[in-house]
């Protein structure tokens, strides 16, 4: 498989840039930041988006969506990340879809996968409990209780969790923290008794919640998945969530590699521009080709995704590390070659810095992937 | 992909292709020749003088030439396989997955070769590609002179015009293995009073000629891969003259391209031991199995990121070059991130050898294999283009900003 787009990938690619770019600038983050949008997204235009097939991309076309790959939903994620669309495309419609696709019988599929498609429905994984993300450190305790289960304990950095019709919860129900053996995963109403939601308002102005439980009760059709052997499946699903924020991230560097090069060849200091000195030539051109290379990993690891996602963990590791120190060095050369102007709220350069920032955390930083690979490959 | 049944057909072709690649290697490399190369008489370069280090190396290049694989993507007419993109992309991943060295390394394949297709006349591609392909004749390339380094353009070495001959005067520095070499692609001034690049013409002779002599340059490394190699009134044919006179820039930067891509692969070796198991032979392993060194273990675990995900871009690159969709400067960028990659994977080899690394003269190191092959690392980042003039053409060619 070449590590070009194909010819319907580049016209996804356009119609997407189009939509997003037209719709949803990054005024608009701005404008939900600063009107305290009790949603933190546009439900009318998540609308339209699930008209044209986006909700349910990834979601197989019995259940009403386009059953497109991992590589499709890459290209969706990366002009998310140009505008720093605020949307439930990443918490619902990849990571959900993915966890209901991959994990649900029957009738889960057919429950929920048809209003995951026509944007109905909003769900998300509630995997992180501390502050780094460590999947196998799960401690929220799923208790056996008559047929069900009544689980107890909280999660952090739930995307979109005050806003979500369900959520997938990764439990202990077995074992203990640290073990790899023990976690399943539960469907729980946000709604049910002894669930308390608190809106965490982030650095980056997009949602995320603290969810607490305490003794809500699940019945046992509420599991996604095999009792006490949910790390594959979970596995599996965070990779595809790791792929996807991954190409996000390649959206928003070149994004702020764009605008910084823009500025470069516009600003006049000392009688010229300062695109040309050397010292700011030669630190873009390290940051495109560090962009270059990290855009080719990322494609690299949602082809291994659309081969076979159990296969894949090695090159998302790859992906999602590189994604993380590229992004990070984007938006600080960023904000550094814009000069004072990159310190000014006015300016968009810093809601860059601050989605980047987040998108380190989500799903494990590059210090958490690096360590993946080391581990895999045996030293 | 406009008819999905003719794309169909072409991957079950590509398929067969693959499986039938698959037991030929099989049956045809020899397990000696599945090992990575370690030392520099483990690569065979052809020529009219060359031996070959082992029987197995032998009957490896002679089959390989045989199907035309030292050069699987040139057109059968001039020696090669005549494979599709496709088809050269699946015989590289077939030799990669059984470890199969290249069976024929050489200038000739990497540099001149691309060049002659492009701008070559029908006699010089006829006369020069087959003994390329075959092994016949070991190239070298002229290009840097004492003055003319980075300012590759400012280049002194004449050739004055006499009748049907060009006379050439001058000379030329970092010759690789000029003092192997059977023949030299060269860069000469043939109109000192044109602007710079203006008056440049790209020639090929034979280093047999009267007035051609050599002389090794001993390196930091203790080897002498380069050479200065003088031009004393050394007489050749106009006919030997690629592409137009006073054009030969145009010529040098083709060339240029696919030499900075040669040099950028050295940092996506990777073939042998990995990095972390080397490592682990020397400063060992705590008791789950970790380098029992946790800033080395760091340092190499970042650089295994980075040169997986460098090895996706060279593979995209390739791809974007098949589909016209490739930035023509790109391989700068590729030879920056590539030859510096390289340095890093020598001074985590470096680090992890502690001790055993700095031996120079001994049968258990080798006659200091690895020290000396940190050292010629070093040259990466300045050969072909220094990492700061690739860093300028970036700049310049891809993202436009201004200035010089």
């Amino acid at each position: 498989m070449a590590l070009v787009l194909t010819e319907e990938q580049s016209m996804l690619r356009d119609s997407a840039r189009g939509l997003i770019s037209d719709k949803a600038p990054v005024s608009h983050l701005r404008s939900l930041r600063d009107s305290k949008d009790p949603t933190g997204f546009s439900k009318e235009f998540w609308h339209s988006f699930a008209e044209m097939g986006f909700a349910g991309l990834l979601v197989p076309e019995e259940f009403g969506g386009s059953g497109l790959g991992f590589m499709e939903a890459g290209i969706v994620m990366e002009e998310i990340g140009r505008t720093l669309m605020p949307s439930p495309f990443l918490a619902t419609s990849v990571v959900a879809a993915s966890a209901l696709n991959r994990g649900g019988d029957a009738a889960q599929k057919s429950e929920y996968l048809p209003k995951v498609s026509n944007g109905s429905l909003l769900a998300t994984l509630a995997i992180d409990e501390g502050a780094k993300h460590r999947p196998l450190q799960t401690n929220l305790r799923a208790v056996r209780a008559g047929d069900g289960f009544k689980l107890s304990g909280a999660k952090a950095l739930v995307v979109d969790g005050h806003v979500a019709d369900l959520f997938i919860v990764a439990a202990r129900s077995a074992g203990s923290a640290g073990e790899r053996d023990g976690l399943t995963l539960f469907l729980v109403n946000p709604k049910a008794k002894g669930v308390a939601i608190e809106r965490t308002i982030m650095v980056d102005a997009h949602n995320a919640a603290r969810i607490e439980l305490s003794n809500v009760e699940v019945n046992a059709d509420s599991v996604l998945g095999e009792v006490d052997h949910a790390a594959a499946l979970l596995d599996g699903v965070l990779d595809i969530g790791r792929g996807a924020v991954a190409a996000e991230m390649v959206g928003l560097s070149d994004e702020v590699f764009n605008r910084t090069v823009e500025y470069l060849k516009n600003r006049k200091q000392f009688g010229k521009l300062i695109g040309e000195f050397q010292a700011l030539q030669h630190r873009a051109a390290e940051l495109y080709v560090d962009i270059e290379i990290t855009r080719a990993a990322t494609m690299k690891a949602l082809q291994a995704l659309d081969a076979d996602v159990t296969k894949a963990a090695s090159a998302v590791a790859v992906a999602k590390a590189r994604a993380g120190t590229t992004a990070t060095r984007a938006v600080q050369e960023g904000v550094q070659m814009h000069g004072g102007m990159g310190m000014t709220d006015q300016f968009d350069i810093g809601f860059f810095m601050k989605r980047a920032r987040v998108c380190e955390e989500l799903f494990g930083d590059a210090n958490y992937h690096t360590e993946q690979l080391a581990k895999a490959r045996g030293y | 992909m406009t008819d999905s049944k003719t794309s169909e057909t072409e991957t079950a072709d590509l398929e067969t292709f693959r499986s039938e690649t698959r037991v030929w290697l099989e049956a045809n490399c020899p397990p000696e020749m599945r090992k990575p190369a370690t030392s520099d008489t483990d690569v065979f370069w052809g020529g009219r003088n060359a031996k070959f280090a082992s029987e197995p190396q032998r009957i490896w290049f002679e089959r390989m030439r045989d199907k035309g694989w030292t050069v699987p993507d040139w057109p059968k007419e001039y020696g090669g396989g005549g494979l599709s993109a496709a088809e050269h992309k699946v015989l590289r991943a077939e030799m990669g997955r059984i470890g199969a060295r290249p069976p024929l390394s050489s200038f000739g394949i990497w540099m001149l070769g691309p060049a002659l297709l492009k701008y070559g006349n029908e006699a010089q591609k006829k006369e020069h590609l087959p003994k390329i392909a075959a092994g016949l004749i070991r190239w070298c390339q002229g290009y840097s002179e004492p003055n003319a380094g980075s300012d590759l353009a400012s280049l002194q070495t004449r050739a004055e015009s006499d009748g049907d001959d060009f006379v050439i005067t001058g000379s030329k520095i970092w010759t690789s293995y000029a003092n192997y070499a059977d023949w030299i692609f060269c860069l000469v001034r043939t109109d000192s009073a044109a602007k710079k690049h203006d008056g440049i013409s790209f020639i090929l002779f034979d280093m047999t000629s009267k007035g051609v002599t050599t002389k090794p340059i001993l390196l930091i490394s203790g080897y002498s891969p380069f050479c200065e190699t003088f031009f004393d009134g050394v007489r050749v044919p106009k006919s030997h003259v690629v592409g137009t006179v006073n054009r030969g820039w145009d010529v040098a930067k083709y060339l240029l391209q696919h030499e900075r891509a040669m040099i950028s692969g050295m940092g996506e070796r990777g073939v042998g031991r990995p990095l972390g198991q080397i490592a682990a032979d020397s400063v060992g392993t705590d008791p789950q199995g970790k380098l029992d060194d946790s800033m080395l273990r760091g340092r190499i675990a970042s650089f295994d990121v980075d040169e997986a995900a460098l090895a996706a871009c060279a593979e995209r690159a390739v791809d974007l070059a098949k589909a016209g969709q490739a930035h023509p400067a790109f391989s700068s960028a590729m030879k920056y991130y590539g030859t510096e990659l390289n340095k890093r994977r020598y001074e985590i080899l470096m680090s992890a050898g502690g001790v055993d690394a700095l031996e120079w003269e001994s049968e258990r190191s080798r006659q200091g294999a690895r020290p000396r092959a940190w050292l010629r690392t070093k040259a990466n980042s300045i050969e072909g283009g220094t990492t700061e003039v690739m860093l300028g053409i970036v700049a310049k060619r891809i993202l436009d900003l201004p200035g010089a």
